[in-house]
């Protein structure tokens, strides 16, 4: 049984009397022991399906189910609790995300106390002690000391990681876990999530904007833009097949060491040719009715214009690939026009 | 220090010219405080005309305080305590940037060095609209030019960058992130510079942003000739834009290589961690790891080889010797050990 289940997920952000649909009939379910990379730029929502996962935000419409706890029994107050103890989450800003007034320990107790049905003695320190080594900040003994300024950017967001699993918690939403950190410690973090995740079977989601890290480090990928999904599916297939307009361009827009100078060229002026057409202004304005990634969209046609089907009618019109793998474009609607060079990212 | 040696050895695999437009030689800047910061050690780098030099490292290598010591913008409590930063024009003319003042050194900034900041959201004034900051520059620097000329001119430098005249009467807030670096970038060409500092310049746009502003830069480098600095913590960014790279940490340059030789065969147990620190797109799954530890205290007094506590090479000499950076036979400059001809034993074991 899936650890989440969020079904038709709508939510609108209220704005001088207009209305922005923020996400739009999102549907996807978490699987314990499995990472679910939710993927794309700013603005395209992903941050608004945390929000509303961690229930700071409400939705328009659609459910989320959690286990047992469907949003109709969501108003008692022990099932609110039961909630929040089960999804626990790990935020960007490992610097904004801890209290600088307090201890390491401190962090750490609190949510055992609340949550865990701990009492303040050394069964509690004990406790503390053991979710520290599990984020392997060692001596643990002096790290629980210690005040956030004292550590490092990566240190803190482990503290953040074992804030999370103080509650052992089912569901850990992670997003952009390692944006903010220093490069050179971002892979160990993600492997820490990746270790915690098979070792307590945690449904892990991963929000990113970085294609690679969701590629290694998750066995399912969905694309966001403004809002929608726009392809989904196991992540080498998102990745090295994609599918979608938008995912194609965000694969080869992203560096890739082994190309040769001249390949570089040729790669730009093929971008240059593609972007000639329309100015900088178009390709970033918002549209609202159709396919929304049609003003950037390099294959624009006239059907575009009508909305794309949604996820489950274009099931296996992704030719060749594996089940699962779905995306929403008029190119893979076998009844729309013939697709123009829809396998351009080969 | 960049021996003789090293230079020449770069001249030889970039095949570029060897025409110089910039020379930092042992730049050291620190940070007044009770126990100062010294953020920049001992840094000598040549910037060619018309190529792209990149400088790559963690948060806190000191490579944005070096760009600022190269274009005269360190402010207190910073300082630049040693070293010498040349310019050299066009026509053979060199200048000793540290003794520019007043108007001299006015005249010289943004007209020979302009500058691309981080954060396009910050660099523009929200309360004036685009043409008018566009046209404050040709007020200071081409006093000459009349109303019309200026505006002709503004118009021009919007249009090469991709946005349409009409946005001068913009202002910063009705423009995306994207559009509002291209003005950022259109602003420091507006002068026609010989030199433009990058200060992770697409960081905080969007892929698919920040991969057309770099072909925005690459096509009007190879329009206008200008040379650029592109600070960046990106690595694989880096490898792809630039001739060559100068890799620092803890305030020093470790590795100063071609763009090719570092994708392909790094020397640095530093830069080869940073190269792994990105997982490949399309590469195979592997098990990855970044660089455990973190840099050291740029307050003390740094024993033996900076990087020596992370490395996953060290022995005996990295603890109490600093390696110099110096360049191996048949190789770029370096500054580690395991290079050395002295320690010739272990270098066979860095070349795998």
């Amino acid at each position: 049984m899936s650890a989440l289940t969020v079904t038709d997920l709508t939510v609108d952000y209220r704005q001088h009397g207009s209305r922005l649909r923020a996400v739009d009939g999102l549907s996807f379910e978490l699987e314990p022991g499995q990472t679910l990379a939710l993927v794309g730029e700013s603005g395209s929502g992903k941050s608004t399906v945390v929000r509303t996962l961690s229930r700071f935000v409400k939705p328009s419409s659609g459910e989320i189910a959690l286990g047992s706890v469907t949003d109709r029994r969501l108003s008692r107050r022990a099932e609110r609790k039961t909630y929040h103890k089960t999804l626990q989450l790990v935020f960007q800003d490992p610097f904004a995300s801890l209290n600088p007034m307090h201890t390491v320990a401190h962090h750490l107790r609190r949510p055992l106390i609340l949550h865990g049905g701990h009492r303040r003695g050394p069964k509690l320190d004990a406790a503390v002690l053991d979710l520290l080594r599990s984020v392997n900040l060692t001596p643990p003994q002096d790290v629980a000391r210690k005040h956030p300024h004292e550590l490092s950017g990566g240190q803190r967001q482990r503290v953040a990681i074992a804030r999370a699993l103080a509650t052992n918690p089912k569901v850990l939403l992670a997003d952009e876990p390692v944006s903010m950190l220093d490069v050179s410690i971002r892979l160990e973090i993600l492997n820490l999530l990746d270790h915690l995740k098979r070792d307590r079977d945690l449904a892990l989601l991963y929000v990113t904007h970085d294609l690679a890290t969701a590629r290694h480090f998750s066995s399912q990928i969905m694309v966001m833009y403004r809002g929608e999904v726009v392809e989904r599916g196991p992540s080498d297939q998102v990745i090295l097949n994609p599918a979608h307009p938008y995912t194609q361009l965000l694969a080869s827009a992203a560096p890739d060491p082994r190309l040769t100078r001249a390949q570089l060229a040729d790669a730009r002026t093929q971008r240059a040719q593609l972007r000639d057409s329309r100015v900088a202004e178009h390709r970033e304005s918002v549209v609202d009715e159709g396919c929304r990634f049609r003003g950037r969209c390099p294959f624009a046609m006239e059907v575009c214009a009508t909305r794309p089907p949604d996820l489950p009618a274009a099931k296996g019109a992704v030719n060749g690939s594996a089940a699962g793998h779905v995306a929403r474009c008029w190119l893979l609607d076998e009844s729309a026009a013939a697709a123009p060079a829809a396998d351009s990212s080969n | 220090m960049i021996t003789t040696t090293g230079i020449e050895a770069l001249h030889g695999s970039a095949g570029l010219s060897t025409d110089i437009v910039l020379r930092a030689s042992n730049v050291s800047v620190e940070y007044a405080g009770r126990r100062p910061t010294k953020a920049v050690r001992d840094v000598s780098l040549e910037l060619r005309r018309g190529e792209v030099l990149g400088i790559v490292g963690e948060s806190g290598c000191g490579k944005s305080t070096f760009a600022y010591a190269l274009t005269r913008m360190l402010r207190p409590p910073a300082r630049m305590t040693a070293g010498v930063v040349e310019y050299f024009d066009r026509d053979g003319e060199s200048v000793d940037l540290a003794t520019l003042e007043g108007d001299r050194l006015r005249d010289f900034r943004w007209n020979k060095i302009a500058m691309v900041f981080q954060s396009a959201m910050n660099a523009l004034n929200p309360v004036t609209s685009v043409g008018s900051q566009m046209d404050d520059i040709f007020r200071t620097h081409r006093p000459g030019m009349d109303k019309a000329a200026r505006r002709a001119r503004c118009g021009e430098l919007l249009e090469m960058v991709g946005i349409d005249a009409r946005r001068l009467r913009s202002y910063p807030h009705e423009l995306s992130g994207g559009m509002r670096q291209r003005v950022v970038i259109a602003m420091a060409l507006a002068l026609e510079p010989q030199i433009v500092v990058m200060d992770e310049p697409t960081t905080a746009l969007d892929v698919l942003v920040q991969r057309e502003i770099l072909d925005e830069v690459e096509r009007l480098r190879a329009d206008l000739g200008f040379s650029v600095i592109f600070i960046t913590h990106d690595l694989a960014l880096l490898l792809e834009i630039s001739d060559r790279l100068a890799v620092m940490y803890a305030g020093q340059v470790v590795e100063y290589a071609p763009a090719e030789q570092v994708a392909t065969s790094p020397l640095h147990p530093y830069t080869r961690g940073l190269l792994r620190s990105f997982p490949d797109l399309r590469g195979e799954r592997r098990e990855m790891h970044g660089i455990p530890g973190s840099p050291p205290d740029l307050r003390t007094e740094l024993a033996g080889c900076p990087f020596a506590p992370r490395c996953e090479s060290v022995f005996d000499p990295c603890r109490d010797m600093t390696p110099p950076l110096q360049a191996p036979p048949r190789a770029w400059p370096v500054a580690c050990h395991l290079h050395d001809p002295r320690y010739a034993r272990t270098t066979d074991e860095a070349g795998r």
